[in-house]
C-alpha cells in the first residue's frame, strides 16, 4: 500500500473499504478488462502461430512430430483453442475500433459508450466465424 | 499493484441485525458497512430495518433515521444534503454516489451501503481521502499567469467562459476517482479522473498562462496514461459531468503540441 499523509497512527491498521466485492459494472467496465484479456489471449495466440509456422517451414518431417495435436480427441481441444484465439483477436480488433474513436475525440457519452459496449460484445462471434468459413472454404 | 481481494484485516464478517422499528409503516431494509477504530476487529455488515412513512424520500434521510431513531453509532459524513458540498459520497448499491441527491426509490430490494471503494476507512462510511486531496493539490488547482495583474478582473469572453463547463461545476466528492479500477490499483502514482478533471479545467481556461508547464507535468507513464476509458467515472458522477472525456482531451494536447 502506497504511504499516506495522515493523523493518526491508526494508519497501518485502518481496514481498506470495498471495491470489486461490491461493484456492480458497467458494461464499459467489462469491455475494458475483456480488451486487456482478449490481449493477454492475443501475445500467447500470436507465440503459438509463430511456433507453428516455423514447425511448418521445416517441411514435412518437422510437421510430423507435432500431427498429433490435429489429430483424433485432441485435435477437437485445438480446434476449440483455436476458435477461442479467433475470438480473442475478432474482439481485441472490434473494441479497438472504440478506442480509434476516442483517440479522435467522440464517444465519451456514458449511455453511447454502454450500448457500443454490448454491440461489440454481441458483434464479436461474427469476424471469428467468417475467418473460420473462409479457412474451411479454403482448405476443401 | 493489482489485489482484487481485500486484505486480511478489511474482510467484512456478518454483523448484527438491528430489530425491526415496532410501526405498521413500510419497512425497507438497508445493509451497512461498519468499521469501529475504538473496538477494534474486523469491519461488519449491519442490517437495518427503516420505516418509510416515518422518513424522507433520499438514502441521506434514511442514514439519517437509521442514526436518530435505530443505532447512534453509526458516522456518516454530510453537510448541504442538496448535492453541493460532496460530503455524503459513499457506495449505494453498488455504485458510488452522494447520498442526498439519491432517492430510495431508485434502489430495488435491499440497498447496500458501504464507502466510497478502495480506501483507508476512518469509522464506518467514512475513508481518509487525504492522498485524493494531495493529489488535486498537486495540479496546482488555481490561475497560474505572469502577464501583470490588470488593474480590474482577469477578462475571459463568453466563448472561453463555456469551455469551461462541465469542468468547474465539480463538487469534489471523489465518487469518479474511487469508482475507477485504474484508481484502485495505481493510487499512489494515478492522479485519478477528479484531479485530472481539474487538470484539465486549468489547462482549458483561456487566462491561465501555465498550459505548457501543467502538460508537462502530466506527461507522465502513471499521472495521466493509466486512464484506459473504463469510463466508471463519468457512469457515477452525480453532478454529470465526464472525466473521462477531458481526460482524452488532455491525451489529444498532448499529441497535437508535439506535431
Amino acid at each position: 500500500m502506497s504511504t499516506r499523509a495522515s493523523d493518526t497512527s491508526l494508519e497501518g491498521q485502518r481496514p481498506l473499504s470495498p471495491h470489486l466485492q461490491i461493484w456492480r459494472w458497467h458494461a464499459t467496465m467489462a469491455t475494458s478488462i475483456f480488451h486487456r484479456a482478449s490481449g493477454v489471449g492475443n501475445y500467447i495466440g500470436a507465440i503459438a502461430l509463430t511456433l507453428f509456422l516455423i514447425v511448418l517451414s521445416g517441411g514435412p518431417e518437422s510437421y510430423a512430430s507435432i500431427a498429433f495435436l490435429f489429430e483424433g480427441a485432441l485435435g477437437w481441444v485445438t480446434r476449440i483453442v483455436m476458435f477461442l484465439l479467433t475470438l480473442s483477436y475478432s474482439y481485441h480488433w472490434l473494441n479497438g475500433l472504440r478506442h480509434l474513436v476516442w483517440d479522435a475525440g467522440a464517444g465519451f457519452d456514458p449511455k453511447v459508450a454502454n450500448r457500443v459496449s454490448w454491440l461489440v460484445m454481441i458483434a464479436t462471434p461474427i469476424p471469428a466465424i467468417v475467418i473460420w468459413v473462409l479457412a474451411l472454404g479454403v482448405a476443401q | 499493484m493489482v489485489a482484487l481481494t481485500l486484505p486480511k484485516n478489511s474482510q467484512i464478517k456478518s454483523g448484527k441485525t438491528w430489530p425491526k422499528p415496532e410501526t405498521s409503516g413500510k419497512l425497507r431494509e438497508f445493509k451497512v458497512y461498519r468499521y469501529d477504530p475504538d473496538a477494534g476487529g474486523p469491519p461488519r455488515w449491519d442490517t437495518y430495518y427503516v420505516d418509510l412513512d416515518d422518513c424522507g424520500p433520499m438514502i441521506l434521510d434514511a442514514l439519517f433515521y437509521i442514526k436518530n431513531k435505530i443505532d447512534a453509532t453509526l458516522a456518516f459524513r454530510r453537510s448541504c444534503r442538496e448535492g453541493i458540498c460532496g460530503s455524503c459520497s459513499m457506495n449505494i448499491g453498488g455504485r458510488n454516489t452522494i447520498a442526498c441527491t439519491s432517492g430510495i426509490d431508485e434502489y430495488k430490494g435491499k440497498i447496500t451501503i458501504a464507502p466510497l471503494p478502495h480506501q483507508p476507512v476512518v469509522k464506518d462510511l467514512i475513508p481518509d481521502l487525504t492522498q485524493f486531496y494531495a493529489q488535486l493539490a498537486s495540479i496546482k488547482p488555481y490561475l497560474q499567469t505572469e502577464t501583470p495583474r490588470p488593474e480590474r478582473e482577469w477578462r475571459q469572453s463568453q466563448e472561453d467562459r463555456e469551455q469551461l463547463d462541465g469542468l468547474y461545476e465539480c463538487i469534489l466528492c471523489a465518487c469518479c476517482s474511487t469508482s475507477c479500477p485504474s484508481y484502485w490499483w495505481n493510487s499512489d502514482k494515478y492522479l485519478g479522473p477528479a484531479a485530472l478533471l481539474q487538470a484539465y479545467r486549468w489547462i482549458a481556461d483561456s487566462r491561465d498562462e501555465a498550459t505548457g508547464e501543467r502538460l508537462d507535468d502530466l506527461e507522465d507513464p502513471f499521472k495521466l496514461y493509466r486512464c484506459h476509458t473504463i469510463m466508471n467515472c463519468a457512469q457515477v458522477c452525480p453532478k454529470g459531468l465526464n472525466p473521462a472525456k477531458a481526460i482524452g482531451k488532455i491525451k489529444e494536447l498532448m499529441v497535437e503540441r508535439q506535431a
